[in-house]
């Protein structure tokens, strides 16, 4: 076998969720990545954020093309089922199986070379139609497994391990999807998990959408010296604008905001995202200034981080198309035709 | 030249001129007299202005290929004036707008030319440029029916029926249709000595294009999610689950929509869209072409080796690449039967005519739950877009869809162990679950190496032992797909075999050969793999002329590749130049092998 199954030991100790189960219950197969990976840090968020959220994990779908990125949805959720696609292609097949059960969660996770280059066109087409789910890209600005080549989202001059720095404008995920009318779209660091989590949270439960673009170090093949998506730069230039604390519908506001600086937000599901602005001249509500926002402090070198964009009003997919609310997939078939008597009357209009 | 019921009509028109609906007219005329009718749109790939063709064979034998002759010709466009004129047969007659003088008038003595002023009629009596030209379309069809003896009561009565939300409409049709007609009868001996006369050939038929058929099929087959880009001659499938679906599938109670249709941004989404939707537990297709099937061939693989259902209509053009849109061919064949990288090989259905688009439909669906697997249904653009009469569709209220082998919640709750890929009944079929239903039946889906439980795997041996499972399924399938239909005539050493569109042309051929004292016997392949009875067909004769519509012998090459056929037995008749296939290119071919010393 070539794979490593993690040993099921809880410890009596560990927390349970509202469903009885402890983290561990949400955890996958050991990652086959390489020691230090970011994304191993974004599967951890993951678990922690499916697992505060009290998932069902049958209720999960996990959802990713071809890549490092794209190899993590085995790492988690063992009992959610899981569909590790074609290179590129992930946003279709979580099309489709929205479109037969939209009610489960879905969750893509894909990186910048499935998502930004392969499968750019898929990206953006999900984004128009405002598809009910959760798309993390895991964002290291290099193909892994084919050894270090710059992907779409490397930035200009960054270096690579060897050879020369990149001279193409890179493709950030961020203001493609400001701009083509994401309902949701946050950034985040794989080092950075108390702002990681509450972002997943809130994505996974906002009805459209969600984009999680997390810049996520690749340790072997982009983590040098004039890399701009090393550790060490993204410390470094990274800013939080907004960060948001995810309020499950039960729950009470218990943390104090500052007046004016705290933005409650409520989803359609009942819960809440609290967002806090650290940055006062940002408006996560506008898409004009947020986009002018993030052009300017990406030409300063800043990486922009936070949610930083919501919009809770625009329909998703399904209700935009005013589709029933059962999952299409449980309409028995039997009901799905007129009979016999009613073909004969379609078939008169053929004579 | 003098018949009755059994007339071709020719009608050359500009496309955008709206000559579709005096065509449709004519051709349900003639079908409500009870005559068989066959019907062929030669369009361009085009929206207005270029040269476009209806052909209207009227065959009392109720024969369904389209014929090599012309025996009226209806010569409205000027720009082909002169090749329409040289196409009529001999004894025949050419219709043409006598508004205008034609030059080339004198060119044929062996035809005879019927002038009409069509435009001058319909300007004088019609207001607007639209009108007029619409109305001259219909003013034609008045003329042929006085020139046919087609029955004015029910060209009539099908006007009102088209016009039954539009009255205002009908009395202008009406006029239209009596400008032609009295015009005709005035000037010309009405009827021709070949014309049509009642009879009662169409009992319990309809008359209906191929993807109308599969849209409505899909419909009862209980499909929910349609995912799609739009392709030259599929659209109208999607079109027509649209259209039944608008109708039909709306939830009395809330007014919401039970179906799910997408427009993708591409084929390769729309691929991935079925996929998904299929994944989950969904009835989910796609329409498409040749093109379309190239794009979607990865993920086609993915299916095959991951074990995802998925359904699609191929409905053929002439290829290779963009080739020739609007033209009809049989030469995906390979590209389906091996779509994809690696080992793969895929469940074909081939329907003949809009009847069986109809049933494989719901079997498609059938058959890829059951098996797990892709299954592509290859119709052509013959079949889809051209009008058949066909026997009515019937429902079987008793029928019970084969949802193949899915585990209930129920049955994962009382189970130790689910594992995806592991063989329980030795048929090559393992178990799915579907997501949502029970945390003991996930597994995690994926293209690359996987062992019979599901896992990952780079090891030789776990990898060899689903593949060679897959090919157990592949046998599987073999008893399962539709057998083909068989006619022995006597114990003949020849045959004819062939596939889909084929079929009407060839059943012509044999009739025709045997008025000749040649006697064939026949065999059409319904399906992909090739059942046991299509081998023993082969093995019984010395030759089988395999008729099919492309250049490269594709269900020859397949036959031989999956039916293990001699080859030396399978003589080639290949028809590849886009236009339906017809009986008389069948008779020819087989003289010429017979005069070349092979076996009748």
């Amino acid at each position: 076998m070539s794979y490593i199954a993690k040993p099921k030991v809880a410890h009596p100790s560990l927390p349970r969720n509202r469903l009885g189960l402890t983290v561990r219950d949400y955890e996958g197969t050991v990652s086959t990545l390489c020691a230090g990976c970011g994304h191993d840090s974004v599967t951890a968020a993951i678990i922690q954020a499916v697992f505060e959220l009290n998932v069902e994990p049958h209720m999960l779908a996990k959802m990713s093309g071809i890549g490092c990125s794209s190899k993590t949805p085995a790492y988690f959720v063992s009992q959610s089922h899981g569909f590790n696609s074609v290179h590129g292609r992930m946003a279709s097949v979580t099309t489709g199986a929205n479109a037969a059960n939209r009610d489960l969660l879905y969750i893509g996770v894909s990186g910048d070379g499935d998502s930004l280059s392969i499968g750019v066109g898929q990206f953006v087409h999900a984004i128009r139609r405002n598809l009910n789910m959760c798309y993390i890209i895991e964002n290291n600005g290099v193909y892994g497994l084919t050894k270090g080549q710059f992907s779409a989202s490397a930035d200009i001059g960054t270096l690579p391990k060897k050879g020369m720095p990149n001279q193409q404008e890179p493709i950030d995920p961020v203001s493609t999807a400001l701009s083509l009318g994401a309902t949701y779209i946050a950034r985040s660091f794989s080092g950075d998990k108390s702002q990681l989590v509450p972002l997943i949270q809130g994505a996974l439960m906002h009805d459209g959408f969600a984009l999680v673009d997390v810049i996520s170090p690749c340790v072997t093949f982009n983590d040098h010296e004039g890399s701009t998506k090393s550790y060490a730069h993204t410390r470094q230039f990274y800013h939080h604008v907004v960060d948001a604390d995810f309020i499950a519908p039960a729950e009470e506001i218990k943390a104090a905001y500052d007046e004016g600086s705290a933005m409650p937000v409520e989803l359609h599901d009942g819960s809440r995202i609290v967002l806090r602005k650290i940055d006062k001249e940002y408006d996560p509500t506008s898409r004009a200034k947020a986009f002018k926002f993030l052009r300017e402090r990406f030409h300063a070198g800043e990486i922009i981080t936070g949610l930083l964009y919501i919009d809770e009003a625009r329909k998703e997919m399904h209700d935009l198309m005013g589709n029933v609310d059962t999952p299409l997939a449980q309409l028995p078939l039997d009901t799905l035709h007129p009979g016999k008597q009613e073909l004969k009357k379609i078939l008169s209009r053929y004579r | 030249m003098a018949s009755v019921n059994d007339v071709v009509i020719k009608i050359a028109t500009v496309n955008g001129t709206g000559s579709a609906s005096a065509n449709g007219l004519l051709m349900k005329s003639i079908f409500r007299m009870g005559i068989p009718v066959v019907g062929k749109n030669y369009f361009p790939s085009n929206i207005q202005g270029l040269p476009t063709w209806y052909e209207i064979r009227v065959t009392g034998d109720g024969y369904q290929a389209r014929s090599n002759r012309v025996d009226v010709m209806v010569a409205m466009n000027a720009q082909t004036y002169a090749r329409d004129l040289a196409e009529v047969s001999s004894g025949g007659w050419l219709l043409y707008d006598s508004t205008w003088p034609r030059s080339k008038l004198l060119d044929r003595d062996d035809i005879t030319v019927i002038g009409i002023p069509l435009s001058r009629m319909c300007n004088e009596n019609f207001e607007g440029v639209r009108a007029r030209i619409l109305m001259k379309n219909i003013a034609y069809a008045g003329a042929l029916s006085a020139l046919l003896a087609i029955d004015l009561d029910i060209v009539t009565e099908l006007l009102e029926e088209t016009y039954a939300s539009k009255k205002h409409l009908i009395a202008a049709n009406m006029q239209a249709i009596r400008l032609g007609y009295d015009y005709a009868q005035q000037h010309y001996s009405c009827p021709l000595p070949t014309k049509v006369a009642p009879m009662h050939g169409t009992e319990g038929s309809i008359v209906i294009d191929g993807n109308t058929a599969a849209g409505l099929g899909c419909m009862y087959a209980g499909a929910t999610v349609g995912a799609w880009y739009p392709i030259t001659p599929s659209t109208s499938l999607m079109d027509a689950f649209r259209a039944f679906c608008s109708k039909y599938r709306i939830d009395p109670k809330t007014n919401k929509r039970t179906y799910c249709i997408i427009q993708a941004e591409d084929e390769l989404a729309a691929i991935g869209m079925v996929l998904g939707a299929s994944w989950i537990g969904a009835r989910s297709f796609t329409p498409t072409s040749g093109p379309g099937i190239s794009l979607m061939s990865e993920f086609i693989g993915f299916a095959y080796y991951a074990e995802v259902p998925a359904v699609i209509f191929n409905v053929q053009r002439t290829g290779p690449s963009t080739g020739m849109p609007t033209r009809t061919q049989q030469a995906d064949i390979l590209s389906c039967a091996y779509a994809s990288h690696g080992d793969t090989k895929h469940v074909l259905l081939f329907p003949a005519d809009p009847g069986e688009c109809f049933y494989m439909a719901q079997q498609a669906f059938d058959f890829a739950e059951r098996l797990q697997t892709p299954v592509m249904v290859l119709s052509d653009l013959d079949i889809g877009m051209n009008d058949w009469m066909v026997p009515e569709f019937d429902w079987d209220e008793d029928y019970v869809y084969d949802r193949g082998k899915v585990l209930s919640a129920e049955d994962l709750e009382n189970m130790e162990n689910f594992y995806r890929y592991f063989d329980v009944d030795g048929d090559g079929i393992p178990y799915r679950t579907l997501p949502g239903v029970h945390p003991k039946g996930a597994y995690f889906t994926r293209g690359s190496g996987h062992t019979k439980y599901g896992s990952y795997t780079e090891d030789s041996a776990e990898y060899r032992d689903v593949m060679d499972r897959l090919l157990l399924k592949w046998e599987t399938a073999r008893k399962i797909m539709p057998e083909p239909e068989i006619r022995y005539s006597r114990f003949n050493k020849s045959a004819i075999l062939t596939v889909g569109s084929g079929g009407g042309a060839c059943v012509e051929a044999l009739d025709r050969l045997q008025a000749e004292n040649v006697s064939l016997n026949y065999c059409r392949v319904r399906a992909f793999p090739f059942s046991d009875a299509i081998k023993d067909f082969i093995d019984k004769h010395e030759v089988v002329y395999v008729v099919e519509q492309n250049r490269d012998a594709q269900l020859r090459t397949i036959l031989m590749l999956d039916s293990d056929a001699d080859p030396a037995r399978l003589v080639p008749l290949l028809h590849y130049d886009g236009m339906p296939l017809n009986a008389a290119f069948v008779v020819d071919r087989v003289l010429a092998e017979i005069a070349k010393g092979r076996a009748a």
